[in-house]
């Protein structure tokens, strides 16, 4: 994963358009909850990206004590682990900062799929209406007619068992929600006078969508976004929990099921199962804290 | 009138609905990797059974013949065998529903009690610290996986405290004369109590946090005011007036949260063994049990699709303002 982090300078060699993105998303600075939960952000990127160096151990290796016994169910502090080991012998401490990995991976990349898809059909459909609009708000309608996990379980199990069929499963689902408030968006939109006059001097269609329209629309996509990286982690331990997630990764869902599996709750082995559940939630819940501080300023109406 | 019209237009994107659902349904199963014969016969089957079950299910024919075989069948109501129980799906599926619908109509109308009453204090007590400290709060109960919800709970109320059972529905060596006295059972009961409260924890925020925002948008209406001009005391205007108008729409989300909460269920069921429709699906799929699997799917989606249309058509009944374009 390093390769990830030497791709950023990007943004320093242009600072103009990272300061204009930033403008446009308009981060909901002000609010005390919405820093909070970006800092929580921030925390669980930063671990994830240095997780090779701050896990003690390698998470899915078998340890052994000093005095050559297999190292299982060890309480925190016992032989120098920090959180103790699981019934295998593997460390608690290192599987959860590597788990970190993976819940940001499904995060992020779901939440992209689902924002992105979700504006471009919601674009679609409020900009160009008619029969185009028709289509695609009954597609919507059948998207909520799927039980959305149950679908998820059925599609990791018969395809590969991986992240990436996690995801699109998601995605294949969870675009109604962004598109139907998008599209309601850009019907407000369409009639503006900014739009009627590009129209008027000839701007295309694509120009319009995209100049004119998309701008406006993209703190929505992002408040979208933060909220599918929630359902997203949230789904992926069901999946994990349930035995259909990615068996060559090591996910917060992941520990909680070998926890489960593994007579964790009847052995009182708190310190094996507490934490990545904990973890969720601070993650599942900084989205919703930055999600807030956004209906905050792009509905302020709503009040507090 | 208009209103027969809309709800007609409804219905029609009702079966639109239910069509494209069923066919996803079908395609999802027909199209896994490896042969779907294999998947449907077991190979301890005769081969006079193995022969039956193919042209029951007209295995041997074209994809597009097996479609119109597979609506036959639905329309009859025919969802095939299991191949664990050897009982047919349909059997297997309403013996498990009614576990399922205890378990969640239980706890959805302990959320909804305790969210309705919660959300409207809240709103009356806007601004104070008790408000500051519970908004995070409850926000922190919609961010829990409730599998680990459940998890915690048992380990401490059933494996460390020993006050309620570790799962299923009664203890083993128990038995009743019937449904009705089960479910009455101090021993169900006792079973019920862990699950259901797991969902409620999770559930509750909707109802609070709507009712909260209704109550805030409805204290604002002139007739409240003009509730305390007359003099009224504060709380015949809070839960005379302001309250009974938050509800409409709260009760409204009830059928949403139902279709939900069904899909929840298939994971808090498994933590506790609870022989209900969502773990059902779940060990039908890890055992390749595809009969089952898809009629607990058809099932689940089935009480979500007509949840969504109850909800549609309760909110425009309750509020004629709502047309549907």
């Amino acid at each position: 994963m390093p390769e990830i982090a030497v791709q950023k300078p990007i943004g320093i060699k242009r600072p103009n358009i990272l300061a204009r993105l930033f403008r446009a998303l308009r981060l909901p600075t002000n609010d005390p909850f919405a820093v909070a939960g970006l800092l929580i952000y921030l925390i669980f990127i930063v671990t994830a990206i240095f997780a090779d160096s701050i896990a003690t151990h390698d998470p899915t290796e078998i340890l052994y004590t000093p005095a050559y016994d297999l190292a299982a169910d060890l309480r925190p502090g016992q032989d120098g682990f920090i959180m103790g080991t699981t019934s295998l012998g593997r460390d608690i401490f290192s599987q959860l900062v590597y788990g970190s990995r993976s819940a940001l991976l499904i995060g992020v990349t779901a939440a992209f799929m689902v924002a992105l898809i979700g504006s471009i059909i919601g674009l679609v459909a409020g900009y160009f209406g008619k029969w185009v609009d028709a289509v695609l708000m009954r597609l919507a309608d059948i998207a909520f007619g799927i039980p959305f996990l149950p679908f998820v379980i059925v599609l990791a199990a018969f395809l590969k068992p991986s992240i990436w069929n996690v995801v699109i499963a998601m995605a294949l689902v969870l675009w109604r929600d962004t598109a139907r408030v998008i599209r309601s968006q850009v019907l407000t939109l369409r009639t503006r006078g900014y739009v009627e006059a590009a129209r008027v001097a000839g701007s295309s269609d694509f120009k319009i969508i995209l100049r004119h329209i998309a701008p406006n629309i993209l703190p929505l996509s992002f408040l979208y976004g933060s909220i599918a990286i929630g359902w997203a982690i949230l789904t992926e331990a069901s999946i994990s929990f349930l035995g259909f997630g990615d068996p060559d990764s090591i996910s917060w869902g992941y520990m909680l099921q070998d926890a489960f599996a593994s007579q964790a709750l009847a052995k009182q082995a708190f310190y094996w199962f507490v934490p990545p559940g904990i973890c969720i939630i601070l993650v599942v819940s900084a989205g919703f804290f930055i999600t807030r501080g956004y209906e905050n300023i792009l509905f302020p109406k709503l009040g507090r | 009138m208009g209103n027969f019209k809309a709800v007609g237009s409804r219905l029609l994107q009702l079966a639109l609905v239910l069509w494209a659902v069923v066919t996803i349904l079908f395609l999802m199963f027909r199209l896994m990797p490896g042969n779907p014969m294999a998947a449907y016969i077991d190979p301890t089957f005769t081969l006079e059974q193995q022969q039956q079950l193919m042209a029951q299910f007209g295995l041997d024919k074209p994809l597009w013949q097996q479609y119109l075989i597979y609506l036959g069948n639905l329309l009859q109501g025919n969802l095939g065998q299991s191949f664990r129980y050897r009982v047919p799906v349909g059997e297997r599926i309403f013996e498990l529903l009614p576990n399922t619908l205890i378990l969640t109509f239980s706890s959805l109308i302990i959320a909804y009690v305790f969210g309705i009453l919660a959300g409207a204090y809240l709103a009356w007590k806007r601004g104070s610290w008790v408000e500051q400290a519970a908004i995070p709060m409850v926000l922190t109960t919609r961010a829990m996986p409730e599998f680990w919800l459940g998890m915690v709970l048992l380990a401490i109320f059933s494996f460390s405290l020993g006050w309620f059972p570790a799962g299923g529905t009664r203890n083993p060596g128990n038995e009743y004369s019937g449904l009705l006295d089960l479910y009455t059972s101090r021993d169900f009961l006792a079973h019920l109590a862990l699950p259901a409260a797991t969902l409620a924890i999770y559930s509750q925020g909707l109802p609070l946090l709507l009712m909260r925002s209704n109550m805030l948008d409805v204290m604002k209406e002139d007739f409240v005011t003009m509730a305390r001009i007359k003099g009224l005391s504060n709380w015949t205007v809070v839960v005379r007036h302001a309250a009974r108008n938050a509800l409409l729409p709260v009760m409204t989300s009830f059928a949403i949260a139902v279709g939900y909460q069904l899909q929840g269920n298939v994971v808090v069921e498994s933590v506790f063994s609870w022989p209900g429709l969502g773990r059902e699906l779940v060990n039908a799929v890890a055992a390749s049990d595809y009969p089952l699997a898809q009629g607990a799917f058809l099932m689940i989606a089935l009480v979500v699709i007509f949840m969504n249309l109850l909800a549609d058509l309760l909110y425009a009944f309750l509020d004629p303002r709502i047309s549907h374009a």
